[in-house]
């Protein structure tokens, strides 16, 4: 199949980026999205051109590496799947696709389709962890946690940090996030001791690093590759005012 | 050079506790004096950063990727093995020892393999207190499944996303000990060479990712956690940034490889459909727990899967292997696919590929039950290949999956460069010539947690009073101009083929002659083609743009260079065992029904090489295996 490109080009977060055309005639649809860009970035190179930066790595929807605007919505129309895991099968021939990268005030562009998205980890280095020291723990079967507890935590927990969330957001907030890793800790009793004070800690960084608010769009949730449920902000909401109301 | 492996004296079950108790420590004090430096932020890497961070110990921690949660450990689906015997079927630590120890086929060091299953115990315990979400029966305990290679259910699991869960266990540890200050993380890092002075490690030179600059970093001892090399292969499981060249400037500044050819190659992959396909995706061997494996009888069959009557169908597994049937280890369930693929019996458009089918499980569990266990998986294959595999049979093909060989360590995990540690996958220790199914994680979590912080320790308490070394010793210029020369070298060539086309070349050709079956002629033509591949890659490569800037085709190319040096390594390895033996086959060496034939007698060693440089032969020095408390037996699975 015939595919018509439209790619942002910038060369760094200082230089002003363009929308750049190319072409591919001979796309297999069995091709995976990344496979197509690596298509055309083997025609780039062999003309002596820059190849388009992107960041991928395990290429099975699981490191979260991955990650561009495919015809505005992030990783592409497909609910439910990374950028790696989008098959040229979903585009008819000759379409015409725009790539981009994710755009949001705290993920700056280091070049083409790569962004720093550092402030994420931030937001777990102000607290998304269990205060616990490697080496000696107690016996897991001392800690009981129900099943359903368990599964609820797992949904909250597979969140890949990819960055979709954001990307989509009007407000580019970082809400769904952080309020996954929030929910993941505070359902577990591991976790319950210091919720409060991880709440707090989490959302400020969380704003501190130029994310907007959450305005109850919804938009992430949909646009989520690990299908990461809107109540985790609800529950992040829930959580925060609890540790305000009852802080000293 | 006699290699000295180190392992404590007395009986198996008290080598251990023995180490640690004589182990020499470091005064709490003197610690922050001891500058630390870990290469990879995966289980092993994090884990071992984290743990050695929290003892006080400044760290400075790397990875190539944007962010530590993104190593490839994230991506291990099934789970990890503890012999906490919670099902109470008869397990216990020397059993999960034995298994192992069969699984690896005997070439692997009983202490290691003893101590692996012994620290099993404290793995569970650490991730449960991390907040990991292992599945859990109603009552609130945990939950266990089985896997390849083994009669009992010691597999530990969070879905099909376990290793995801328990490195964001270790990331989160290690985001911990960055916020304290007592970890420096420099994520977008790639370590390009190893600075070894008077004989001890000291230091690495990295390259920004960012700005392309070379950059030294000074510490007293170097931890090496950067996984395995199976992307040698480019189509594979592993993650696109997976590499050697941590490793391979390790070995070349004078660190021995143990057994680089023992590759494990996974028998449930999705097969390859085209010449484009950059990877290969691996189904969780869990799915061999409830998965039935079948090709048609007729070889050349048309007919599509359900359309062909059950007793035309050969569920070849279970014919073989009746006792072990579907849950045979890896090996053996490679081998014996590639075995019907070659005989003409492959499925799929590429007749590449053997079912894998649930309907018999759908029947008798239901769909919600297969769906609970492994939803994501068949939700994962669908997205891949289209196809719903509740309604036909998965269709699977062996990939390059997991390196088990690796830096040569001795049983403190230290090389032969003093101050020189190599964990996790990126060592050669504990799995043998075959890794069983939930191994791996186990393998990278306990090097990093359990042992590490003891055997670093005990080095570290040495050098307290020797002099330090910074990045101004003018074997840091030396290095960092070797690295500067190697990038500037690189771009120069100004070729006109790229670096995926020399990788995909070489992963062909290592597939065909260094990968399910080997034969001394086959390996010897691979030395050959791959010498005439390096030639050819250092006339007509293209990288562009320049080493000073941000430039993935510059960091491809580093990397196929190291590539291409250890798929000779690869080969003559290969080539100097004769025997067949767990993923090493070498078809002269088959039992008359087409089993591995192991050889005892002269190759029950661990085969560790040394550079000579690069136009000289690697030098072999076999650390021979001691068995004293277990026999070697035939390994047999009937």
């Amino acid at each position: 199949m015939k595919i018509h490109l439209k790619i942002w080009r910038q060369k760094d977060a200082k230089t002003k980026g363009k929308l750049v055309d190319y072409m591919l005639d001979e796309v297999d649809h069995h091709m995976s999205f990344l496979e197509m860009m690596d298509t055309l970035n083997e025609q780039l190179i062999l003309k002596g051109e820059m190849p388009v930066e992107f960041d991928h790595d395990c290429r099975e929807g699981i490191c979260g590496t991955c990650g561009m605007m495919i015809n505005g919505q992030a990783h592409g129309p497909v609910p439910g799947l990374t950028a790696c895991q989008l098959h040229m099968r979903e585009f008819k021939d000759g379409a015409t696709i725009y790539v981009e990268p994710f755009r949001a005030a705290a993920f700056p562009v280091k070049r083409d389709l790569k962004v720093d998205r550092s402030a994420f980890d931030r937001i777990i280095q102000a607290g998304g962890f269990i205060t616990v020291n490697t080496g000696q723990p107690v016996e897991a079967n001392t800690l009981l946690i129900t099943h359903e507890t368990a599964e609820s935590a797992f949904d909250s927990a597979a969140c890949i940090g990819c960055g979709a969330c954001v990307a989509t957001c009007k407000n580019s907030s970082a809400a769904l996030f952080t309020s996954a890793k929030i929910s993941h800790l505070a359902k577990v009793p591991q976790g319950e001791k210091e919720a409060a004070k991880r709440v707090l800690k989490m959302v400020s960084r969380m704003d501190e690093e130029g994310f907007g608010h959450c305005s109850n769009t919804e938009a992430c949730e949909v646009e989520c590759p690990q299908g990461i449920s809107v109540l985790n902000i609800a529950r992040m909401n829930w959580e925060y005012t609890k540790a305000n109301l009852l802080k000293d | 050079m006699e290699l000295d492996a180190k392992i404590p004296a007395g009986p198996l079950e008290t080598k251990w506790s023995q180490y640690k108790a004589q182990a020499k420590l470091v005064n709490p004090a003197n610690r922050k004096k001891l500058p630390v430096i870990v290469v990879g932020t995966g289980l092993a890497g994090a884990s071992a950063a984290a743990s050695l961070a929290e003892q006080g110990y400044p760290v400075t921690s790397f990875c190539f990727q944007d962010s530590a949660r993104r190593a490839h450990s994230v991506a291990a689906q099934g789970g990890v093995n503890a012999a906490k015997n919670y099902q109470n079927d008869g397990d216990s630590v020397y059993r999960m020892f034995y298994d192992t120890l069969k699984g690896g086929d005997f070439r692997a060091r009983e202490a290691n393999v003893y101590r692996l299953a012994e620290c099993s115990l404290n793995l569970i315990d650490q991730a449960v207190a991390q907040g990991v979400p292992f599945a859990r029966e109603y009552g609130g305990y945990l939950s266990n499944r089985s896997f390849g290679g083994v009669q009992v259910s010691r597999t530990f699991y969070a879905r099909g996303q376990t290793g995801q869960q328990l490195l964001l266990g270790a990331y989160q540890a290690l985001m911990r000990q960055v916020s304290l200050g007592k970890v420096t993380l420099y994520s977008r890092h790639e370590m390009l060479d190893l600075v070894v002075v008077e004989g001890k490690a000291k230091g690495i030179i990295a390259r920004n990712l960012d700005t392309g600059l070379t950059e030294r970093f000074a510490a007293e001892a170097v931890v090496i956690a950067t996984g395995g090399f199976g992307k040698i292969y480019y189509l594979s499981t592993l993650a696109m940034g997976c590499n050697g060249s941590a490793i391979w400037r390790a070995h070349k500044r004078g660190a021995l490889m143990a057994c680089p050819s023992w590759t494990q190659i996974h028998p449930t992959s999705l097969p390859q459909s085209g010449d484009y396909q950059s990877k290969l995706t691996l189904m969780s061997e869990s799915l061999r727990n409830d998965g039935r494996i079948w090709v048609p009888q007729l070889p050349d069959e048309q007919r599509a899967a359900n359309d062909i009557p059950e007793q035309e169908r050969d569920y070849y597994l279970e014919r073989r292997y009746p006792s072990f049937g579907n849950l045979a280890p890896r090996d053996i369930s490679s081998r014996a696919a590639k075995e019907r693929i070659d005989a003409g019996f492959g499925v799929g458009a590429q007749r590449n590929a053997v079912y894998l089918d649930f309907s018999k499980a759908i029947r008798e569990q239901g769909k919600d039950k297969i769906k609970e266990k492994y939803g994501n998986l068949f939700s994962m294959y669908k997205k891949i290949t289209a196809d719903d595999a509740y309604a036909a049979p998965m269709k699977i093909s062996p990939a390059a999956h997991f390196s088990m060989g690796g830096l040569w360590v001795d049983y403190e995990l230290m090389t032969t460069i003093p101050g020189l540690f190599a964990i996790g996958e990126a060592n050669f220790a504990d799995h043998g010539a075959n890794r069983l199914g939930a191994n791996s994680l186990l393998q990278a979590c306990v090097d990093g947690y359990f042992i590490l912080p003891y055997t670093l320790a005990n080095y570290l308490s040495g050098e307290l009073k020797k002099e330090k070394i910074t990045t101004d010793h003018p074997e840091f210029d030396r290095v960092e101009k070797d690295v500067v020369t190697q990038l500037d070298g690189l771009c120069d060539i100004k070729g006109t083929k790229t670096a995926d086309y020399f990788h995909k070349k070489l992963g062909k050709l290592l597939y065909d002659k260094c990968g399910l079956s080997r034969s001394a002629e086959g390996l010897t033509a691979a030395i050959e083609g791959i010498k005439i591949l390096r030639t050819a890659f250092y006339k007509d490569l293209i990288v562009p743009g320049t080493a000073d800037e941000i430039n993935s085709e510059l960091e491809k190319a580093g990397r196929v260079a190291d590539y291409l040096e250890i798929a000779e390594l690869m080969c003559h390895d290969a080539l100097s065992r004769e025997e067949s033996c767990g993923a090493h086959f070498r078809e002269e060496y088959q039992t008359a029904d087409g089993e591995a034939l192991r050889d005892d007698e002269n190759y029950c060693y661990v085969s560790a090489w040394e550079w000579k440089g690069k136009d000289s032969l690697p030098v072999l020095h076999p650390e021979h295996l001691k068995f004293e408390f277990i026999k070697l037996s035939v390994r047999s699975y009937s």
